[in-house]
């Protein structure tokens, strides 16, 4: 295996969490609900999934926690802005800080302890194909998930009957509710999916990414993530696009760290998080055009008239 | 289809006792109501009578708090929007309930069950809006479409159903007297049919017109039941609204004064991507004249509000004037300055903060132009309370604000009252100009005659009027002088009485350009 | 059971009071419950948590340290959140201050003179303003998400500390630790009391609240912040500017994040090292919301908070439990605060299905299909 290759192996592994939790904020936003909250459910999810991995040696356990995890903690997130309409961008910051607290708290006794890394598994036939090959069909389970989640989502939200409403709930969800459609009920699913695809990206960190537990060890992904959900204009595709971009930005200062090119490490590691900045500048700076991509009711709150 | 025959006696739907309670208030009272097949009944009202809170119900949008709901002869229980549809009922709300991000196809399956599949839906919509002459195009998006267009998706919407009663909510709000009658055509289709229409409307010639029988509201109780072709525009009137409304006299001062306010070749590109932009629009307002500018919605009326108070400005500073000073590129405070007063269309969130005190939002429009009394403490800019709820008193007072306590929030006043402050705030500057844009939307009877004969009264005393307005019973009892704006161009202006309702609707058609359309008008002017 | 909520007429003022207090209590019970499952007597260790640390004076000077930058970052705050600014990046400011203000002490540490410690505060809050002028430029003029872009930013001056301490500012007398040289004492913000070390930042915090709730509550400053907040379109009605209210609060807030940075580090560290704040500018957004966004309210809960510091401290020594314990405290307190907030405009009811009128029955939640 080559250098390019080897490369290209972490600019994969870098990516896949960025690309599971802004495939899953996405969704939330579609339905016009702004959940600040990624990081709290990313990392409540990392550290679930390394604690069950711990408990019972099986990742795939591990990987069905940090779901679980991350599912239950959006839960409260929607049980505070749906149910009681508390406002929307306050509360993703309370789900961050507590998500941090909770899972530092839960970590404590398993800092420094070794974990298991997520076995890849190869796809007989197709990882036999040069370059390719290992890849793209040599990979762990959760890439293949990420993968499934964007041409899923893509498929659900444009060719279904369902996606079509969660569209319909994100621009008006005065006259979603005037349809008889549940504004409420399919904003709880939408949460609770993006709580979900927050916990499994927080699971690959603890399980592929670096198979240990680090306290903060998701450093800002959840906040990367949803600058990707607003590159991408809300668009499936391009998550993957984006996710994979910024996956490369992170992979390649890692890379020029270690060549050592006389720029300070830390400037170099800063460089992940101005490359946020500069992106979200050249996407958003264009008014008119953010306006027609925004689902329209995102973020507002919603009473039913009854 | 043939229901016609089948149940000719037994009332399609037939409501008794029913009643709607928010909190302690009751928005429906003891409703009766019945509706027999085939026939286009009136719901008529005043805002606020409780119409839309009964078709809410009668649509399952709205639980009732008690009474019943029949339909066919079996007592029914609607609790959804859906369950309204699988019973035969269709809806075409007021308020669209559109998406404006997606395709008319797209949103006309949301309304629809999910047996049919999302391709069918449009061949189906398409063969609907050719048999009803209501054309549509199913891949185009909404946001890009009329509110003539944006109408007929509804009703292809509610027709897909294959309904046995629509319901229609003031329909004809926001069309051209010519697009309403082409509605009309539709109507009597359905009802050849065998199915009925429940008509909502306030507008009397409509009712008298179409409909074979009318139930009146008042204050959330039935206040009459009748044909309303046997009765006088004036009874109808009674029973909507209880005693006779005082007549506006008109302004007509024969002399006209200064011009005060100017538009010259007033261009604004469109701000969002919803938005209309204005392409040369000349206008002037002399002292003394009430000018009105007609239109149906979304043509322009808001982009050329926000264009003269100066929210938004323009890049030439000559194309607009006020009191014969160029201030294009001035803000909305500048010309405040000048004598200028500005009524949004919105009341809440724009005219009015709803969640802060009436004398808070004094401040909101006066803040400069009142500076000396309202403000102290030099720079630091303390705001004087005490005058300032002085000066909210004389406001409430002269404009009759009905209001509990001495100063509620905003929100807590009715639509009437809170636009009462609303024009009272500018009125008690005496302001030499005044631009109001939709004066007495959602307004009841007694306030929208009000602050009518206050605009006329304005005028009279030498302010120069300007009245955007849908309303063309509104404009035809304020305006001195008349214009109309379609798709962001303002037509010529003529004198009020120079135009008739048809004019003026093939204006609104942008039928501007077509001067043989109009000679009879302009010869007039 | 299902909950719904029927909005009040009026904002309540009863609730507008009461929602902290009623958050504080129920912190409290969730963390009496959080001890139970650690394996800890519940009300022993509240006791130490919140009440044993007022009880000392040592610990109320290390409350007062610790409200100081909380109440200054929170008033800044709060002006931001009122006005719809949501600078979530107070954290980054504070660094930046904290940098700037030291650039006196640490690069001219031979100049010895009077105006040492005023232009320190002057830096450290132009460091601030200029910090949190990006995402204001970024907002007002390039349309970009200031919630986003604040955030980043603090990544970036976490580095950036990191790297100044490290390499061009590191002390020559060091022994190769990661810090700046001491401060000398004219650098160093005096203490105002005898009996413990709380020093000047203190009536910093004290005066900013009261300059600030002096102009929300009289000024039409304060009010135009109100307006823009709570309806952009009825702020442009009234004449005011969004785009130059993007700028007011958010270098306002910088600023006063930024004195917070140099006054923690002159008053309290005496030093730059890498790790200066033990998360002040996030903890300051809960303080900011637990004072109601109303700066008098906002010295209470800044107090608070510190408690919650300090508490922590303590039942890390007396209880051995993690002082993580402090920062879940911190999350559930937020979390409460919001939820009571909701009481303050509506009226939340409890509905059992069967027991309403039987026409209303399913479909309350607009329906199924």
């Amino acid at each position: 295996m080559g250098i390019i290759e080897a490369i290209l192996l972490t600019v994969v592994t870098a990516a896949t969490p960025l690309v599971l939790a802004a495939i899953g904020e996405l969704v939330t936003e579609r339905a016009g609900v702004l959940n600040l909250g990624v990081e709290g459910m990313m990392i409540m999810g990392a550290v679930l999934a390394f604690v069950a991995t711990q408990a019972t040696g099986s990742p795939y356990v591990g990987i069905l926690a940090g779901i679980g995890g991350g599912a239950l903690f959006s839960l409260l997130f929607g049980f505070l802005t749906l149910t009681l309409v508390a406002n929307q961008v306050a509360t993703g910051l309370a789900l961050t800080i507590l998500g941090l607290g909770i899972s530092g708290q839960i970590g404590e006794a398993y800092v420094g302890m070794s974990g298991t890394k997520l076995p890849p598994i190869a796809i007989p036939g197709l990882s036999e194909i040069p370059y390719l090959g290992p890849l793209l069909f040599k990979q762990d389970l959760i890439f293949y998930i990420s993968i499934a989640l964007v041409i899923g989502v893509n498929w659900f939200l444009f060719k279904t009957r369902a996606g079509l409403k969660i569209r319909a709930i994100g621009d008006n969800h005065g006259s979603a509710h005037a349809l008889g459609i549940g504004v409420i009920r399919t904003r709880y699913l939408a949460v609770l999916f993006g709580g979900a695809c927050a916990g499994l990206a927080g699971a690959q960190l603890s399980l592929v990414y670096t198979p240990q537990w680090v306290e903060n060890m998701s450093a800002g992904r959840g906040w990367i993530a949803l600058a990707l959900v607003v590159f991408a204009s809300w668009r499936p595709w391009r998550v993957l696009a984006g996710g994979y971009l910024f996956g490369a930005v992170s992979i390649s200062q890692l890379h020029a760290q270690a060549l050592g090119l006389g720029i300070p490490s830390q400037f170099l590691s800063a460089l992940p998080y101005v490359a946020t900045v500069v992106v979200l500048v050249l996407i958003s700076h264009n008014r008119r055009m953010t306006l027609i991509n925004t689902p329209a009711s995102l973020g507002k709150p919603f009473v039913p008239d009854r | 289809m043939s229901v016609a025959g089948a149940s000719a006696e037994r009332p399609l739907l037939a409501v008794r006792n029913l009643t709607k309670l928010f909190g302690t208030f009751a928005a429906c009272n003891g409703i009766d109501l019945d509706i027999q097949p085939g026939e286009i009944h009136a719901l008529l009202g005043e805002n606020g009578a409780g119409k839309s809170t009964l078709v809410k119900m009668l649509f399952g949008v709205l639980a009732p708090t008690s009474g019943q709901i029949s339909w066919r002869g079996e007592a029914v229980s609607i609790a959804s929007p859906s369950a309204a549809r699988k019973l035969g009922i269709g809806m075409v709300f007021q308020h669209f309930s559109l998406f404006e991000a997606l395709t008319v196809a797209e949103n006309i399956a949301l309304s629809l069950d999910g047996t049919i599949p999302l391709a069918r839906v449009a061949e189906r919509a398409a063969e609907l809006s050719r048999a009803y002459g209501l054309p549509l195009d199913p891949k185009a998006h909404v946001a890009d479409l009329s509110v003539g267009e944006r109408q007929r998706i509804e009703i292809v919407r509610a027709l897909l159903q294959n309904p046995q009663l629509i319901i229609l909510d003031e329909p004809t709000s926001v069309l051209t007297p010519q697009e309403a009658d082409r509605l009309f055509e539709t109507l009597f289709k359905l009802r050849a049919e065998g199915r009925s229409v429940l008509y909502i409307s306030h507008r009397l010639e409509e009712v008298q017109r179409i409909c074979d029988r009318a139930t009146v509201l008042r204050h959330g109780k039935v206040t009459g039941a009748c044909d309303p072709k046997k009765e006088t525009a004036a009874s109808l009137a009674r029973m909507m609204v209880g005693a006779d409304v005082p007549h506006v006299s008109a302004a007509g001062t024969s002399t006209k004064g200064d011009v005060l306010l100017e538009a010259r070749h007033l261009d604004m590109p469109a701000r969002t991507p919803f938005a209309v932009s204005l392409k040369d629009v000349s206008l002037k307002v002399h002292a003394g004249e009430v000018l009105a500018i007609a239109g149906v919605a979304g043509n322009g009326q808001s982009e050329l509000f926000d264009a003269l108070s100066g929210e938004y400005t323009v890049a030439d500073q000559n194309a607009v004037l006020i009191r014969q000073r160029p201030v294009g590129q001035q803000g909305i405070t500048a010309r405040r300055l000048l004598g200028a007063g500005f009524v949004p269309e919105e009341r809440h969130g724009h005219a009015a903060v709803t969640g802060m005190s009436l004398s808070d939002n004094l401040v909101l429009a006066r803040n400069q132009s009142d500076r000396k009394a309202f403000l102290g403490g030099g720079v630091l800019g303390i705001i004087k309370y005490v005058a300032v709820r002085l000066a909210s008193r004389r406001i409430s007072e002269a404009m009759d604000v009905r209001k509990s306590g001495d100063d509620p929030t905003a929100g807590s006043l009715s639509g009437g009252n809170l636009q009462k402050y609303i024009v009272g705030r500018e009125l008690d500057r005496q302001p030499a100009v005044l631009i109001v844009n939709q004066p007495t939307w959602g307004v009841d009877a007694g306030a929208a005659s009000r602050i009518r004969q206050a605009l006329v009264d304005l005028a009279k005393s030498g302010s120069a009027v300007l009245v955007i307005s849908q309303d063309l019973d509104e404009i035809f009892e304020v305006a001195t002088e008349v214009a109309v704006i379609s798709e962001g161009r303002l037509s010529d202006i003529y004198p009020a009485s120079a135009l008739s309702r048809e004019k003026i609707g093939l204006l609104m058609g942008g039928l501007q350009g077509q001067p043989e359309a109009l000679t009879e008008a302009a010869h007039a002017h | 059971m299902r909950i719904e909520l029927e909005k009040r007429p009026q904002a309540s003022v009863f609730y507008a009071v009461l929602s902290p207090f009623i958050a504080l209590v129920l912190t409290v019970i969730a963390g009496g419950i959080m001890f139970w499952l650690l394996g800890k007597d519940p009300v022993s260790a509240l006791y130490s948590f919140f009440v044993e640390p007022l009880l000392d004076v040592w610990s109320l000077h290390e409350i007062a340290i610790k409200a100081a930058p909380l109440i200054l970052i929170g008033v800044g705050l709060s002006i931001c959140y009122r006005s719809n600014n949501w600078n979530i990046g107070a954290e980054g400011q504070f660094i930046m201050g904290a940098i700037a203000g030291s650039i006196v002490p640490v690069v001219f540490h031979e100049w010895h003179s009077p105006l040492v410690l005023p232009l320190m505060l002057i830096f450290g809050m132009i460091g601030g303003a200029l910090y949190a002028a990006i995402p204001a430029f970024l907002k007002a003029n390039l349309n970009t998400n200031e919630i986003l872009s604040s955030l980043m930013l603090v990544y970036v001056a976490q580095f950036f500390l990191d790297w100044i301490v490290r390499g061009p500012w590191r002390s020559p007398e060091g022994y190769n630790f990661p810090v700046t040289r001491n401060f000398a004492p004219e650098a160093i913000l005096p203490e105002i009391l005898d009996s413990g070390r709380t020093n000047l930042g203190f009536v910093f915090a004290i005066v900013a609240a009261v300059l600030i709730w002096f102009m929300m509550r009289y000024t039409l400053k304060g009010f135009e912040i109100t307006v823009l907040g709570q309806s952009e379109r009825a702020g442009r009605f009234a004449g005011f500017s969004s785009r130059r209210m993007i700028w007011f609060s958010m270098l306002l807030s910088g600023a006063l994040a930024g004195l917070a940075g140099i006054s923690e580090v002159s008053g309290n560290i005496n030093k730059l090292q890498p790790i200066i704040s033990p998360g002040y500018g996030f903890t300051a957004i809960i303080v900011a919301f637990l004072g109601r966004l109303n700066p008098l309210g906002i010295i209470a809960a800044g107090l608070f908070l510190a408690l919650t510091y300090v508490g922590g401290e303590a039942v890390q020594l007396t209880l051995t439990v993690s002082d993580k314990v402090t920062r879940v405290f911190q999350g559930l307190l937020l979390f409460f605060v919001l939820s009571c907030d909701t009481l303050i405009l509506y009226k939340i009811r409890l509905v059992f299905p069967g027991r309403t009128a039987a026409v209303a029955q399913d479909g309350l939640q607009g329906g199924a299909e």
